[in-house]
């Protein structure tokens, strides 16, 4: 399969993280869509690394993976702290920090 | 060689669904579980770029380990349902025409660059392209700082999520062992359709 292929479906699935992360409420879900995008960007990674034959798109892409780990571990505390002070959990109606 | 079209063809539209699976489902829960599906097709998609260790990495780590903390969390605050489309005001018309533009966008500087390598299979290849020893040499050699600030964040973000997450005192009302609110059905254990 041509390298192409493989950046054109990345676009696709990044547009459709993007998209879900503008009209979702729902902060799961929009952290959710955020691994969309995450993902959607290291199989770009990875097909460049393929059409250089070169290894070090892949190592980015780990490090992504990892960055995304570390990600969803806070976002999903940020969650639970909320439902725990009774919060909405929806982000339209979350509009300040102080906690 | 076929075959590798067939592969990729059955798992780039499994790696679509999945995602439009997480976007349009009404209920947290089956959109995680659509992300993993999603994972699974994108592992796919990795061995068919001779990604081995990178495909197992996603597996084992995201599909497996960070799905179940989603999940767990889902179970815990409850996924209800929420109106897919609840506004209909400027964000609701113009998220999707901004995403679309920017796939148009996206599409458009891929397959119009100039780029010839982009319309060939790659590289060649030598043997071991991408396998556990190739990329461990790396991630030790060249990259052995990136891979040790890495580390440190793991410990950062659990130390963290363990303060962020904890429970505090005077910000919750005095009770028997504060747990979920009470004026929410306690059986977020379910899925409901």
């Amino acid at each position: 399969m041509d390298v192409v292929w493989f950046l054109v479906l990345s676009a696709f699935i990044f547009v459709i993280g993007a998209a879900g992360v503008m009209t979702r409420r729902n902060p799961l879900v929009v952290l959710l869509c955020l691994e969309l995008m995450l993902n959607a960007g290291n199989l770009a990674l990875v097909g460049f690394s393929r059409m250089h034959g070169n290894e070090a798109g892949q190592i980015f892409a780990l490090i992504v993976m990892v960055i995304a780990a570390c990600e969803v571990v806070i976002g999903l505390g940020i969650i639970v702290a909320m439902y725990r002070n009774r919060l909405p959990i929806d982000v339209d109606e979350m509009s300040e920090l102080r906690g | 060689m076929w075959f590798e079209q067939l592969l990729f063809f059955i798992a780039g539209i499994g790696a679509l669904a999945g995602a439009l699976g997480v976007v349009l489902l009404r209920n947290p829960f089956y959109s995680v579980l659509s992300l993993v599906g999603h994972l699974l097709a994108l592992a796919v998609l990795f061995l068919l770029l001779h990604a081995e260790f990178l495909a197992a990495g996603q597996v084992v780590v995201y599909a497996g380990a960070v799905m179940v903390l989603y999940l767990f969390v889902v179970a815990y605050i409850g996924g209800s349902d929420e109106p897919l489309r609840p506004e209909s005001g400027a964000i609701g018309v113009f998220g999707p025409l901004f995403a679309a533009a920017v796939g148009a966008e996206l599409c458009i500087a891929f397959i119009a660059s100039g780029l010839k390598a982009l319309d060939t299979q790659g590289a060649d290849l030598g043997a071991g392209f991408g396998a556990p020893a190739a990329i461990g040499e790396l991630l030790l050699t060249t990259f052995l700082v990136a891979f040790e600030a890495a580390s440190f964040l793991l410990l950062v973000a659990a130390v963290g999520a363990v303060v962020l997450a904890r429970r505090r005192r005077g910000l919750e009302e005095e009770g028997p062992a504060v747990g979920p609110r009470s004026d929410l059905p306690t059986d977020t254990m379910e899925v409901r359709a």
